[in-house]
């Protein structure tokens, strides 16, 4: 099989290769090194592996034709630079962590290797995941594949998880881990035309990723199918007791839970989220998810949230609220990048100062001013009621539906440059994904379909808490409806 | 709380002032591990060798609580008699600082595990005073800055980082600096017998800070300065009373009270200013997302509280009502459980008082004096015990006794001997045979013919031939049989 066909396949696909012998996990790796190799003008791939991505497939290859293997058995995989890697220099794409080099692996990876998925490097994304267009990264934006009819300028590819959006939908790897604190898994994937799923809180371990807001952050994949997706998460999942907030609850069989049938199932449309303003190609979109699910056999109905428009400043207030505090580890003492000063106080403030980019030090000053003595109750404690209030609100609503259907984001993708001095355009981003992190729900990003522009749009479900399955059964209905096959030319190469 | 009853007034030039002091004790929880990582908590260890990687803060690290310390502070509670809270929960207390290598202090600030309780202390002249606390919560420990290493250099030892911390905050009931010291021994006393910290302040497993102000009585509570971090008993009475009385200067010259926080020169004895109110930090407390509520059942209560230990106001009761001691003597007993311990094995079966009266006096002087620990005593409680077998059936006399002991002290435990075979060794068995004394007293009789005369006339001579007597039987004649003889030969009616 020729290079470019290998890196076509999906990931159950080339799974599927691996074990029937077409080919080897050698030749599958050495197809999506050359393929990242040839990306690099996507600025996707942060730090390359490719010794490393060999030697793995090696030992794959030496399994496999032994019958023996994992579930991602010598399948090559792009790694948020979010997740500690041991010996594999992660910076969260910030300066402050410079050459950081753990001597650890963070329990997601860990149990991806474990799985024997093959190690090709690591990925862009907005500097401690905090920016929707992976315009924040220290090491500078990541290009969208996709580019508009007129291509004339190129396009973000969401964020925080931009590196793992792109280099998925431009092929480089067959699936890639991201996280997820307010849309950063969701929206990216709705930008790039993939599948991105953000699991119920507690689902997989955050021990060993970067912290940006602990009570929000969650580790999902992003892949091209619904199929691939359920394939990635079986294998992240899982409790661990290295942290207190992951959940002692059995991982199902997610894949095995693809292609169940619909009747009977509900599908909630939430009427709060028909924004002012909302595009009639949004719109649209989301009468044919309906109509799609409808065809499938579930039942449509309507359904209240009616704290959701309160979400989106809550969220802006507990997610840097927690980063301000979770960043203050990054001082300049122990690790990553110092700047000498004359005292202490200067010390700090210089390798803040220069170690942090300007989204970063925003959010910073932002959670710090709301957790400060007599602005707390007004701006934290309020946003915690809010929270609970919108739990409550997706609780009722479950008591009428399965699911809920929803778009993934305002918009298709935007150009570089476009939000960047506009912070809250670039929050709104977020208007349809926050909620999901704020109430602990899964929730997951299908493709759709193309807008005027040739750009993907994404669908969102959320649902129950655990309800990955259900979800992921929806998800496929969605996918097999859209028929989604389009892909971006390829201009990087 | 009657206010009425204070008589440990500090005079000063406008009239009598009254000290108001209440306690912030953090006292480090006896656990093998730390309060959110496994590693270790061992004193003394070579710098930054026992931190791992959530103590050191590296990204992506969590912490997970240690168990063994919640049963620590529970138990604690449960000895302070106080509200145990089953929901508590977890905040962080955010400040830079490179000792603080998270950024912030993983402590309990509005929902602590432990809420209200009391202590009783006791004091000097024997009375007790109720002590209110407040509030018992977990918290970290930083590390510790090291600045005399280096010339331009400070370093960081994070071994310290991480470990489990109970600070015990009382009411501000305390009205002296010796009731704050008296308040200080209890609590210590209280944690050794539970065994949920070691109170060794020297080592810092035990520091204080004393909240301080002054005011006329019947005044409203004054202004209060925080002296942080005092380490030792002797130390807490000399900052309050430094404290107390400089206060007092500045209130009366026409001046007032900042509130602020102070540190202790103990070189000086002085305080001295570390921060005013205005610079005080914002901590920003919020509830450390990474970390569920703390909860537990009352069953976990339950089995805790079924292994407490007697505890050393019950002990010193029951050494007063069983063994007949004064309150006095039983609560210098049962101010260490080492002590009360050694003073029950060596009591077992014999005449109470006159053990505890041996190990109040001989004992502990001769430990205090060789600067030994109870449990390194040279004498054993069995030795001990079997000693005052020897005084009771008049073996020896109290005076043998005393050399025996020294005897016994000096030997040390190893060399094992048993108090009889020392009295035997050395044919230190007091002579009973009334044959034997009669003879004695004779004898001295004898040659002081003229001393017999005056004691006709003055009876309170005779303890002068009864002096005499012991002298020629070098302390072994039992003194009551030479006393009654030598009456009865001078014709003097006892």
């Amino acid at each position: 099989m020729s290079a470019s066909k290998l890196t076509d396949l999906s990931l159950a696909e080339a799974r599927d290769g691996l074990r029937q012998k077409d080919f080897t996990s050698e030749e599958l790796t050495q197809a999506h090194i050359s393929a990242m190799e040839a990306g690099r003008k996507l600025n996707a791939v942060i730090l390359e592996t490719p010794e490393k991505a060999l030697d793995m497939a090696r030992a794959s290859d030496a399994k496999l034709s032994n019958e023996e293997g994992g579930a991602l058995e010598g399948l090559p995989i792009g790694v948020k630079d979010l997740f500690c890697t041991k010996g594999v220099r992660t910076t969260a794409c910030s300066k402050i962590l410079g050459d950081f080099t753990p001597p650890y692996e963070s329990t997601v990876t860990q149990n991806l290797w474990d799985a024997g998925a093959v190690h090709l490097g690591k990925l862009n994304n907005d500097e401690f995941a905090m920016g929707s267009s992976n315009e924040t990264s220290c090491f500078g934006p990541v290009n969208n594949p996709w580019r508009n009819k007129a291509k004339e300028t190129n396009l973000v590819p969401g964020g925080s998880s931009g590196g793992s959006s792109a280099s998925v939908a431009a092929h480089i790897g067959v699936a890639a881990t991201a996280t997820d604190t307010g849309g950063s898994i969701r929206q990216p994937a709705a930008f790039t035309g993939t599948v991105g799923l953000k699991p119920t809180y507690g689902r997989c371990s955050r021990w060993g990723i970067v912290a940006f807001a602990s009570s929000l952050d969650q580790a999902g994949p992003i892949t091209r199918t619904v199929r691939d997706s359920a394939i990635m998460l079986g294998a992240m999942a899982g409790h661990d007791a290295k942290d207190t907030t992951s959940i002692d609850t059995p991982v199902p069989d997610y894949e095995a839970a693809l292609g169940a049938n619909l009747n009977g199932k509900k599908v909630g449309i939430p009427k709060e989220y028909r924004i002012d303003g909302m595009s009639d190609e949004i719109e649209e979109l989301w009468q044919q998810g309906i109509d799609w699910l409808k065809d499938a056999g579930a039942e449509i109905v309507d359904v209240s949230l009616p704290h959701t428009k309160y979400a989106l400043p809550a969220y802006y207030i507990i997610a840097p609220a927690e980063a301000s505090s979770n960043l203050a580890r990054y001082d300049g003492v122990r690790y990553g990048t110092r700047l000498e000063g004359d005292n202490l106080l200067e010390m700090y403030e210089k390798t803040r100062g220069a170690g942090f980019g300007a989204e970063v030090r925003r959010r910073i000053m932002i959670g710090t001013y709301v957790l400060s003595a007599g602005y707390y109750d007004a701006y934290y404690l309020k946003a915690l009621k809010v929270r609970r209030l919108i739990s409550e609100d997706f609780k009722q609503a479950f008591e009428k539906c399965d699911v809920l259907l929803t778009p993934a984001t305002p918009s298709s993708a935007f150009a570089i440059g476009e939000n960047l001095d506009d912070p809250l355009a670039m929050y709104m981003n977020d208007v349809f994904t926050v909620t999901v992190n704020l109430a602990g729900l899964p929730g997951i990003s299908v493709p759709a379909g193309l807008d005027a522009q040739g750009l993907p749009l994404g669908l969102q479900l959320i649902g129950q808490p655990f309800g990955e399955e259900a979800l992921l059964g929806m998800a496929e209905k969605i996918e097999q409806a859209a028929g989604f096959d389009a892909r971006p030319d390829v201009w990087w190469e | 709380m009657s206010e009425a009853t204070n008589d440990n007034l500090i005079s000063g030039a406008t009239g009598d002032w009254e000290v108001v002091l209440g306690l912030e004790v953090h006292a480090q929880v006896l656990s093998e591990a730390k309060l959110f990582s496994g590693a270790a908590t061992e004193y003394g260890a070579e710098p930054n060798t026992q931190v791992s990687l959530v103590d050191a803060a590296m990204p992506g690290m969590l912490p997970v609580i240690n168990w063994k310390c919640v049963e620590q502070a529970v138990r604690t509670g449960l000895g302070l008699k106080a509200q145990i809270n089953n929901y508590s929960v977890f905040d962080r207390k955010n400040y830079f600082y490179p000792d603080l290598p998270q950024g912030y202090q993983i402590s309990q600030f509005l929902q602590p595990i432990v809420g209200e309780g009391e202590i009783i202390i006791d004091l000097e002249d024997g009375s007790t005073k109720t002590v209110g606390i407040e509030r018992l919560h977990l918290e970290q420990d930083a590390g510790k800055s090291v600045h005399d290493q280096h010339p331009d250099l400070s370093f960081v030892d994070l071994n310290r980082s991480g470990v489990a911390l109970m600070e015990i905050v009382s009411r501000p009931d305390m009205r002296s600096s010796a009731e704050a010291q008296a308040y200080v021994k209890k609590l210590r006393a209280i944690l050794r017998y539970l065994g949920t910290c070691d109170g060794n302040m020297e080592q810092g497993s035990m520091r204080a800070d004393v909240n301080v102000s002054v005011r006329k009585q019947g005044d409203p509570l004054g202004t209060r300065c925080e002296i942080k971090n005092v380490n030792s008993i002797r130390f807490i009475g000399q900052a309050i009373e430094h404290e107390a009385r400089r206060q007092i200067a500045i209130i009366e010259d026409g001046g007032s009270i900042d509130q602020e926080t102070r540190l202790f020169d103990p070189k000086n004895g002085e305080t001295r200013s570390m921060r005013s109110k205005e610079e005080a930090h914002d901590y920003r407390y919020f509830p450390d997302p990474d970390l569920l509520p703390l909860t537990f059942s009352q069953d976990f209560v339950d089995e805790i509280a079924a292994t407490l230990p007697e505890l050393p106001d019950t002990k010193k009761a029951r050494f007063m009502s069983d063994y007949g001691l004064s309150a006095y003597d039983a609560g210098i007993l049962v101010a260490e459980a080492e002590s009360a311990a050694y003073f029950e094995e060596a009591a077992k079966g014999r005449d109470a008082k006159t053990v505890a009266n041996m190990v109040i006096g001989s004992l502990f002087a001769g430990l205090n004096k060789a600067g030994l620990n109870i449990v390194d005593s040279p004498v054993t409680p069995e030795n001990l015990g079997a000693l005052v077998d020897l005084l009771s059936d008049d073996t020896i006399s109290s005076r043998i006794a005393k050399d025996v002991f020294e005897m016994m002290f000096e030997e040390g435990p190893d060399q094992g001997k048993s108090p009889s075979a020392i009295v035997e060794e050395k044919g230190l068995k007091q002579v009973t045979d009334t044959g034997a004394i009669e003879a004695a007293v004779d004898e001295v009789l004898a040659a002081n013919p003229d001393k017999v005369a005056q004691a006709k006339e003055k009876p309170k001579m005779a303890g002068w031939f009864v002096g005499q007597v012991m002298q020629s039987t070098g302390g072994k004649a039992n003194p009551q049989s030479v006393n009654k003889l030598v009456l009865q030969k001078l014709g003097i009616e006892e």
